[in-house]
């Protein structure tokens, strides 16, 4: 039966250790919760990664690598459209304009990035797919796993250490009325000043993450070194659900129910 | 006959099964366990691992039972469980074990982001030498001066009913409030 289940179960980072242990080649599917990635693995090496469909040609990832300006990337849309990554890449290599080595890092480089966002995912299934590998026409890299490995282990213990501290996304931040730091000495990066702008007991962490296109861990990062410098804290969100729920009281009678905590206060008195 | 129910929770080895005991008029029914891991073993020989369940009859039609939920994250998974409509929940924490500090402050935000109800936080094992101080461990936990914190002894019955009734008021007055 082939690898599959759930990242729930086995986290990426696991995953990747199996791979590398087996020296396995294949493809690994992850589906997450808005997007599908594929993973190449040539004896345990990495091959090729890629979150989605777009965004994934070389063309896409030498000019989000500076390695092509803006009118040559047009360039070689309008005109080498049709051209597989493999013919691009030679005809790049052949036109002086990049060496293989450029290539071969710009795409190495984009392959740990995907992989470096998939440390990230923790909800979603997976399936690794026996002796798949990329279409030929992609160009393959041959990368070991080792390093990304021991990265993806530190990357999960700061997840489980940020879980701890911030076990639920439900919930929304104020600003602490007393700050434990001196506001004018405090140096903000520009993803807190955009959390910053979003505080407010009426917004939950989950949507804050949300509209500023964070997944769970920046978030939570974020959100935790804020609550450290003493600027933040963790309140119950405004507008949320009463504090005392119907389900709470075997009455929906609200004479009857403060009658049942004075009887529960008088016989715990007198115990 | 109707029923009500509290929970009780917070890090292991913080004094929830004690404090059930102290107050419960059945022998508390413990689902404890033999201790494995050499660390935890050192502080205590046996553990919840599913709940504490204790009783208090109030008066022919009215029970309140006392749910203590197990302190090790490993078993977790319970506590979603066992907070469901409960009237109150009560945060125990040792006040001599300041490394349990962080965890307890992680439990209690678990909880509230299960069911917003009322709670306070007993700062246990106030009779212990090296115990903190209420005001250092208000500090330490970060909590919001709105939030009770209570000394407690959990094996002292005088201490543990002056939590629990300061839970009920906590409740009464939310009530009130129209919460």
């Amino acid at each position: 039966m082939a690898l599959n289940g759930n990242l729930r179960d086995f986290t990426v980072t696991q995953l990747l250790n199996l791979i590398n242990l087996a020296s396995k080649t294949g493809t690994l599917v992850i589906e997450g919760p808005n997007e599908t990635a594929q993973v190449a693995f040539r004896d345990g090496k990495l091959a090729h990664a890629m979150i989605g469909r777009e965004n994934s040609g070389l063309a896409t990832i030498l000019h989000s690598g500076k390695l092509l300006n803006v009118s040559q990337y047009r360039a070689i849309q309008q005109r080498a459209g049709h051209v597989n990554d493999k013919e691009l890449g030679l005809l790049l290599i052949n036109a002086g304009y990049l060496s293989q080595e450029d290539i071969l890092q710009s795409l190495q480089k984009n392959f740990m990035g995907v992989i470096r966002q998939l440390f990230t995912w923790v909800e979603g299934f997976f399936r690794f797919e026996n002796d798949k590998l990329p279409p030929e026409d992609q160009i393959n890299v041959r990368l070991d796993l080792e390093n990304l490995i021991i990265e993806g282990s530190r990357q999960l213990r700061e997840w489980e250490q940020l879980q701890d501290e911030i076990p639920s996304l439900e919930m929304a931040l104020k600003f602490t009325d007393r700050p434990g730091a001196d506001l004018k000495n405090v140096n903000l990066s520009v993803e807190e000043w955009r959390v910053v702008s979003y505080i407010t007991p009426k917004n939950k962490i989950s949507q804050i993450a949300k509209a500023t296109k964070m997944d769970d861990m920046e978030i939570r990062r974020i959100v935790y070194g804020l609550i450290q410098a003493g600027l933040v804290e963790i309140t119950r969100p405004e507008g949320a659900a009463p504090a005392l729920a119907p389900d709470m009281f075997p009455t929906q009678d609200t004479g009857e129910q403060k009658s049942l905590i004075n009887r529960l206060i008088n016989r715990i008195s007198s115990i | 006959m109707q029923t009500v129910k509290m929970v009780v929770t917070g890090p292991f080895s913080s004094g929830k099964t004690e404090f059930i005991g102290s107050v419960s008029e059945i022998d508390v029914v413990a689902t404890e366990r033999k201790i494995t891991g050499t660390g935890e073993k050192e502080i205590k020989d046996a553990t919840t691992v599913a709940m504490d369940f204790g009783r208090i009859t109030v008066d022919e039609d009215l029970v309140l039972y006392l749910f203590g939920t197990p302190g090790q994250k490993r078993f977790d998974f319970m506590w979603e469980i066992l907070s469901e409509g409960m009237l109150g929940f009560i945060v125990m924490i040792d006040s001599a074990r300041p490394e349990t500090f962080r965890e307890a402050r992680s439990i209690l935000q678990t909880f509230r982001a299960y069911a917003p109800t009322p709670y306070v936080v007993a700062a246990n094992k106030q009779d212990m030498e090296d115990a903190w101080e209420i005001e250092d461990m208000r500090n330490a936990l970060r909590l919001d001066p709105k939030v009770k914190l209570l000394p407690c002894v959990a094996t002292d019955l005088k201490s543990v009913k002056s939590v629990l009734l300061e839970l009920l008021y906590s409740i009464l007055a939310e009530m009130e409030s129209g919460g």
